[in-house]
């Protein structure tokens, strides 16, 4: 790390350590978190120390079973969890550390769903993402309308604009969701297991948009799945997790090697590489 | 795509008012002794510029000093279950919440009954009992809704059927603790215990504490309303609404404090008037969409105008004779509970 970059770096506040290189945008720095009913009991949960990092434009794929501690590690990377060591910065500043604003000016986070308790239309969903950017009862402005119309455009959304959320299908509710993470403007962009209630069509269209989106948007996108092939096929980078430790961390050509994928998912499987340099993976049947 | 304005929310709450007023008006008007629309709106105007004492009439009398501060009190009650009723719902994520169903109601009773017997002990003056009833409801209807809370929480998570029933179970119970209550150790100004129950504006308390009330009111429903905006996203769940920028810990709080204070103040002056924080918010949800901005405002004008036809109701179907103004509201919002719970279930 030179003078030059450390000098061109953000200054963090107080407790943050301003991160060197301006390439990087997230950097994972052996973070770590347990999940524990009190501090005298035994750990439910732990999340060993990992450490990655991701510039903008780049997609990561967070790989794993169930329980592996993949959606912890969002969490983390999000903010919403503190981690017990380590750091996870964003642009030099800790994103446990920011306010609930800033935060959210800076990563979005698409949930594995998101319920409506009273019906609302798409658009007044999308604008929820502009929550941030006002201050109090601020009404939205023209430009807040701009952005959501954009964030709707990209995902192909703009004509279910006017439709109600509890009448679309989940593929449509999906992009929609996208879109409002979209109207945050962020610089991170998380999503845990957006393809879950997706079909095989959808799921496609879905990651490649985000493709798409991290690199016309510069978005560092985090994407937590179970999809071998669709992270291996879209991801830059892959984090493999099994049981709360970080087996294996860098692009998937890389990671995927047919006795770590084996015995990580349990199952009899062969990776094979594609003429684009992608691995693909064949489950087997057990014998 | 067209979101809320501020000229669009005025005009709306204009029409909500001029509605209001309208209501205001009738009920004047209606009452075991009949006024004519010419002599109320004589003697309004005489009363609007300080002349009432020119009023002669007994009909006169009866408007300005007994059926206008009866619809003032109906007015801020009304408004101030309704906000109650519309924030509960979004803190709780349960479009079911209401301060009578989920037993706060009857938390704040418990406590302005408490409060009164304290009064009654130290033999303080009347005067401290106007500002001790609606602290002890205040405290009543906070304990309470936080004992609901905790009771609805399975395994770490908010679970809507529980908590519902957690609030009944609850309200059972201090409707219990009000019976025994009223029948051992009441004492001459404890009121009734259908009037804990079962809610009555036939009493209004003194000027001094409706201006209290009216202050209490102003203070925590603006409280309320400066989280508006935050309560659209709390709806769709606390994770979501942190990563959209919420504060979520502070919201909650301000709220919780806000719609408890609401409870409190409303009880403290009109015993249990149920339903109203039910049926108002989802009425105006269905006219005016969900957004709070436009929602809360909507709900406390909408608040006023149910209970005072509510309770002008109350005072004429059985003239000379009087009907509970909650049991008014209970045969419209019982069915109307029924009805919501169905269609949440189908």
């Amino acid at each position: 790390m030179s003078a030059a970059h450390r000098m061109a770096s953000p200054k963090g506040s107080a407790g943050d350590q301003p991160h060197g290189n301006p390439d990087v945008r997230l950097s994972v720095e052996q973070a770590s978190y347990v999940y524990a009913p009190n501090p005298s009991q035994a750990p439910l949960f732990t999340l060993e120390a990992l450490s990655f990092q991701a510039k903008p434009g780049e997609v990561v794929a967070i790989l794993g079973p169930n329980a592996s501690g993949k959606s912890t590690l969002l969490k983390l990377i999000s903010g919403a969890l503190e981690p017990l060591s380590g750091r996870v910065f964003l642009h030099g500043f800790a994103t446990h550390a920011l306010s609930p604003k800033t935060r959210a000016q800076r990563i979005a986070f698409v949930q594995q769903e998101s319920r409506l308790l009273f019906p609302s239309r798409a658009w007044e969903f999308v604008l929820q993402g502009r929550h941030a950017y006002g201050g109090g009862l601020r009404f939205e402005t023209e430009e807040d309308v701009t952005i959501i119309r954009n964030a709707l455009a990209q995902v192909g959304a703009l004509e279910l604009g006017d439709r109600w959320m509890d009448k679309i299908s989940g593929g449509e509710k999906q992009r929609v969701i996208l879109a409002r993470a979209l109207a945050q403007q962020p610089l991170l962009l998380l999503l845990d297991e957006p393809t879950l209630h997706l079909d095989i069509g959808a799921q496609v269209d879905l990651l490649d948009s985000l493709r798409k989106l991290a690199a016309q948007n510069r978005y560092t996108v985090i994407v937590v799945t179970h999809e071998l092939n669709l992270a291996g096929e879209y991801a830059d980078q892959v984090v493999l997790l099994q049981k709360g430790k970080c087996l294996r961390a860098g692009p998937p050509a890389g990671v995927y090697q047919r006795d770590l994928l084996e015995q990580v998912f349990q199952a009899p499987l062969t990776v094979e590489m594609t003429s684009s340099g992608r691995p693909r993976v064949t489950i087997l049947a057990k014998k | 795509m067209r979101p809320l304005t501020l000229g669009r929310l005025l005009l709306r709450c204009g029409i909500l008012a001029l509605v209001l007023f309208v209501v205001v008006v009738v009920a004047l008007k209606l009452g075991a002794v009949q006024v004519s629309l010419y002599g109320l709106g004589r003697d309004v105007i005489r009363v609007l510029l300080g002349q009432s004492s020119s009023i002669s009439s007994d009909y006169g009398m009866i408007v300005v000093d007994i059926r206008m501060p009866r619809i003032l009190l109906a007015i801020v009650v009304g408004a101030s279950l309704s906000i109650a009723g519309a924030s509960f719902q979004a803190l709780l994520r349960n479009p079911l919440a209401d301060p009578y169903v989920l037993g706060v109601s009857s938390g704040a009773s418990v406590g302005s009954i408490l409060a009164l017997m304290l009064v009654n002990q130290l033999a303080l003056s009347p005067a401290f009992a106007g500002i001790i009833t609606p602290l002890g409801a205040f405290l009543g209807a906070a304990l309470t809704i936080l004992a609901v809370y905790f009771l609805g929480r399975r395994s770490g998570h908010l679970d809507s059927g529980t908590l519902l029933l957690g609030g009944i179970i609850t309200a059972s119970f201090l409707q219990a603790i009000i019976m025994f209550l009223m029948s051992t150790l009441a004492g001459g100004n404890l009121r009734g215990a259908s009037y804990w129950m079962m809610g009555s504006l036939s009493t209004p308390p003194p000027p001094s504490l409706l201006y209290l009330l009216g202050f209490g009111f102003l203070l925590a429903a603006g409280a309320i309303y400066t989280t508006a905006s935050d309560l659209n996203l709390l709806l769709a769940g606390e994770m979501e609404a942190m990563h959209l920028g919420v504060d979520v810990p502070r919201v909650r709080l301000v709220v919780y404090l806000a719609a408890s204070l609401l409870t409190g103040l409303a009880v403290s002056v009109s015993g249990t008037i149920g339903y109203v924080g039910l049926l108002v918010p989802h009425a105006m949800r269905l006219v005016f969409g969900s957004d709070h901005r436009m929602l809360l405002p909507a709900s406390a004008l909408g608040g006023a105008i149910a209970v005072v036809i509510a309770d002008t109701i109350a005072r004429t179907v059985v003239a000379p004779s009087e009907l509970s103004v909650g049991a008014v509201t209970a045969l419209v919002g019982a069915p109307f509970f029924i009805y919501l719970l169905r269609r949440r279930l189908a």
